[in-house]
């Protein structure tokens, strides 16, 4: 019943291909807009944007990038923390570098270096695949992390390898105030996911999804497969980086190399996963789960007023988050996106089932 | 019988909530009928994690010597301590949610923040600075910010990597039979690669300099369980000093590996952090010898630990096991919470005994002065030496001693050492100037 296309009628080319051609996706992305533009900001206090919403919306846009790669092209990367230090080094040595650099200019060149390097590390997907490939990008993981550790010149000859970054300003405008920065990184959140969605429904995304369910049918029918694999690591990475550079420069503003290790990677593969694979909504949902979740389980017994141990409620965080996993990946393999699905798919017949 | 389970399990959830809420009105009441000024304390600890076995001690120390003063003297001036734990698991990440989930909370927000990480630290500096909260960071942290013209919200107490750096190095000098004899000589730093374990580097290369010693650093990764290849290094090299900086389980594993490739404990120098029961005792035997430096106290006991026995754990209030009581983090954490409870009592002798603001408290902090007699008075006698900072001097003392583990205890094996300001003072100038320089910071006038 609420979700119903019936009567809705293109009559045209360009109604036909719109991203979001059924009436009631249009209104719930307004209104998920509108959630984000207006009433957070409103209704937030600086608990929830500085840890919960900025760090979910750096890493949805992390997420969003790897999803790329991932889900609709169908290689499997263990080296986003790698890409995202990436980001977030070289917006910094962009910065110190160039005096008066505008930061949001870094950041979209950091993206850049992050997509050459992820070219660069995409290379051996032309030969290798699935767990093969992983390992492979695990050896960016690795070099990254060393390579940012021992070589003094991305620090800027800091003794100890930490660096820090001051607040990001842009023409004289001030990213200072936490919900001044929750907007800084919605709005270049909505920018890429429309980039992304818009991708992955054109030319380039479907010879990646083609490229992903079989590479060899793909090849024969005109798709070229180091193109394929090789942009997708591209955009991938240059979302990725530019991930990285936010996570610096917005969320952190002081980091090591720790910030971006093997953890780091696999949280955001995670949350691909659980999210669901080949969706952008899915990078949304999973970051939400994996970033959000923890933090509310550790503070559940707080609010309930139930007196244990600070051992004990991190342990039990540990237990919750784990089986909420694998009730989640058994319930519905495909990921809460599909989930969501499910409930769109119901909602159309409700309350009328046949 | 589905049902009856789906009615079982959602009457628990609703008697879980409704327990819940009357709990909170019950604290709503009683907070009411008290009325008294509270001043609160957040505490980053981590009770869980690869660091816990380090992380506990020092925590219950801390949180001990809180209730203490709550329980025997009903708080600093008739105005109560209260806390809150939140565990960041030494994660740079938890940890500054941690501090952002607690430091609004209280009638007057946070007092101070003592993360114990370093990384966590370099997190919260430019944090600390904007919300006004001081930063305590009893020997760890960033070392140039003992210059406070710069580091306004930071307070290195008692002591940073660098001092403890100079004065290992003065140690194994004396040992040498002077800082001249050690030309020639070959020191090895194995570290925890973090910011944590490189802070000391600086300092150790200038030493090295001036005397002619030769410094191998020898990076582990965290957490420091794998450390084959730092020993083999260690093994070929054959340094007449080994310099451990290490945290949590990596200590242990490094005193196994030393003695795995029969490299003499006794030459082993661990850092204040790499110094204490939980880092020789899983090495058993093979850590007999093993030296590390203490921030200023190492284990035991004093009148102080027995007021915490009586008042605290004789009320059943203790935070860990009464056996552990006067243990060298234990300890750690119990003068990290006098230096804190004495700081409030500071600053409110200017402001008026009532709940401090974090601004307020920083004042307290700068103007701490513990003399001896105070330390006599407060029951930590022997502990500890005199503490007085400045505005250019946030760290107040620059004294340690070495202590070494016979296998049942650790034992003084040398005097007070001050380390040498006059090496360690210029490049504590310099990084600061930097970094008030790429920040664009304005120094803080402190000769007026």
């Amino acid at each position: 019943m609420f979700y119903r296309e019936a009567g809705q009628f293109k009559s045209s080319y360009a109604a036909d291909q719109a991203a979001f051609p059924i009436a009631q996706d249009r209104i719930f992305i307004g209104i998920w807009l509108l959630i984000g533009f207006v009433a957070i900001p409103l209704l937030s206090n600086e608990y929830l944007f500085r840890a919960i919403f900025i760090p979910f919306l750096i890493l949805a846009l992390a997420a969003l990038g790897l999803n790329l790669l991932v889900g609709y092209c169908g290689q499997v990367s263990l080296g986003t923390g790698a890409f995202m230090a990436v980001g977030a080094y070289a917006a910094y040595n962009f910065w110190i570098r160039i005096p008066g650099l505008n930061p949001l200019i870094a950041f979209v060149l950091a993206g850049g270096v992050a997509t050459l390097v992820g070219i660069v590390f995409g290379i051996p997907s032309l030969r290798i695949k699935g767990f093969y490939l992983a390992v492979a990008t695990l050896a960016a993981q690795f070099f990254m992390d060393w390579m940012f550790a021992r070589v003094g010149w991305f620090t800027n000859y800091t003794p100890s390898g930490s660096i820090a970054v001051p607040p990001i300003s842009v023409f004289g405008f001030e990213f200072d105030s936490p919900v001044r920065r929750y907007m800084l990184c919605l709005t270049i959140l909505v920018l890429f996911a429309i980039v992304a969605k818009n991708i992955v429904r054109g030319r380039i995304g479907r010879g990646w999804m083609a490229t992903r369910d079989m590479d060899v049918a793909a090849e024969i029918i005109g798709i070229r497969p180091m193109y394929a694999k090789l942009s997708a690591f591209a955009v991938s990475s240059f979302f990725i980086g530019v991930a990285g550079a936010l996570w610096g420069f917005v969320h952190l503003g002081s980091w090591e190399p720790l910030a971006f290790d093997i953890n780091r990677s696999f949280s955001i593969l995670f949350m691909v996963i659980i999210g669901g694979l080949g969706s952008i909504l899915g990078a949304f949902l999973g970051a939400a789960f994996i970033t959000v979740l923890p933090l509310f389980l550790n503070q559940l017994p707080i609010w309930l007023g139930i007196e244990i141990s600070t051992a004990m409620i991190s342990h039990i965080e540990f237990m919750i988050f784990g089986a909420l996993i694998v009730f989640f990946l058994a319930v519905e393999p495909l990921g809460l996106a599909r989930l969501w699905q499910i409930a769109k798919e119901k909602l159309r017949l409700w309350p009328f089932p046949y | 019988m589905k049902l009856t389970w789906k009615l079982a399990v959602s009457t628990c959830a609703i008697a879980v909530l409704l327990s819940g809420c009357e709990r909170q009105e019950e604290e709503a009441a009683t907070g009411g009928e008290v009325n008294a000024a509270e001043q609160f304390v957040p505490l980053l600890v981590y009770r869980s994690g690869p660091y816990a076995p380090n992380g506990i001690p020092f925590a219950n120390g801390l949180v001990d010597y809180l209730n203490l003063v709550n329980l025997r003297d009903g708080g600093v001036n008739g105005v109560t301590l209260t806390y809150e734990e939140c565990e960041t698991g030494y994660a740079t990440d938890r940890g500054v949610e941690c501090y952002e989930r607690l430091k609004g909370k209280g009638p007057t927000g946070a007092t101070a923040v003592n993360p114990l990480s370093t990384g966590i630290t370099f997190a919260l500096t430019e944090k600390v600075a904007a919300d006004k909260i001081p930063l305590i960071t009893m020997g760890y942290g960033r070392s140039e910010s003992v210059d406070g013209s710069v580091f306004k919200w930071n307070f290195p107490l008692l002591g940073t990597y660098w001092t403890a750096a100079d004065i290992l190095v003065q140690h194994v000098g004396n040992l040498s039979g002077g800082l001249n004899k050690l030309e020639g000589k070959k020191i090895a730093l194995v570290y925890h690669d973090s910011p944590y374990g490189k802070e000391p580097i600086p300092l150790l290369e200038k030493r090295a300099k001036m005397h002619g010693f030769e410094l191998l650093k020898i990076p582990v990764t965290h957490p420091g369980v794998e450390q084959k290849a730092a020993w083999l290094q260690v093994r070929q090299n054959r340094p007449d000093f080994v310099f451990l900086w290490g945290w949590g389980v990596m200590n242990s594993t490094a005193i196994k590996e030393a003695a795995a490739v029969r490299y003499p404990r006794d030459q082993m120098y661990g850092v204040w952090w790499a110094g204490a029961e939980p880092d020789v005792t899983p090495a058993g035997r093979n850590s007999k010898g093993y030296n590390s430096i203490t921030l200023q106290h190492s284990s035991g006991r004093t009148a102080i630990h027995a007021d915490i026995i009586e008042y605290v754990h004789g009320g059943g209030k203790g935070a860990g096991p009464e056996k552990d009581v006067g243990h060298v983090l234990y300890n750690r954490g119990l003068i990290n919470a006098v230096l804190l409870v004495e700081s409030i009592r500071t600053a409110q002798g200017k402001y008026g005994e009532k709940s401090l603001t974090g601004e307020e408290v920083r004042w307290g902090i700068e103007n701490l002065n513990l003399t001896a007699a105070r330390i006599k008075e407060l029951g930590l006698e022997g502990m500890m030496q005199p503490v007085k900072l400045s505005c250019s001097d946030h760290e107040g003392v620059r004294r340690a001693r070495i202590h070494q583990w016979d296998g049942s205890d650790w034992q003084f094996v040398s005097d007070w050492i001050e380390a040498d300001n006059s090496v360690v003072r210029p490049m504590v100038d310099a990084a600061a100037d930097k970094y008030a320089k790429e920040k664009g910071i304005k120094k803080v006038n402190c000769t007026s």
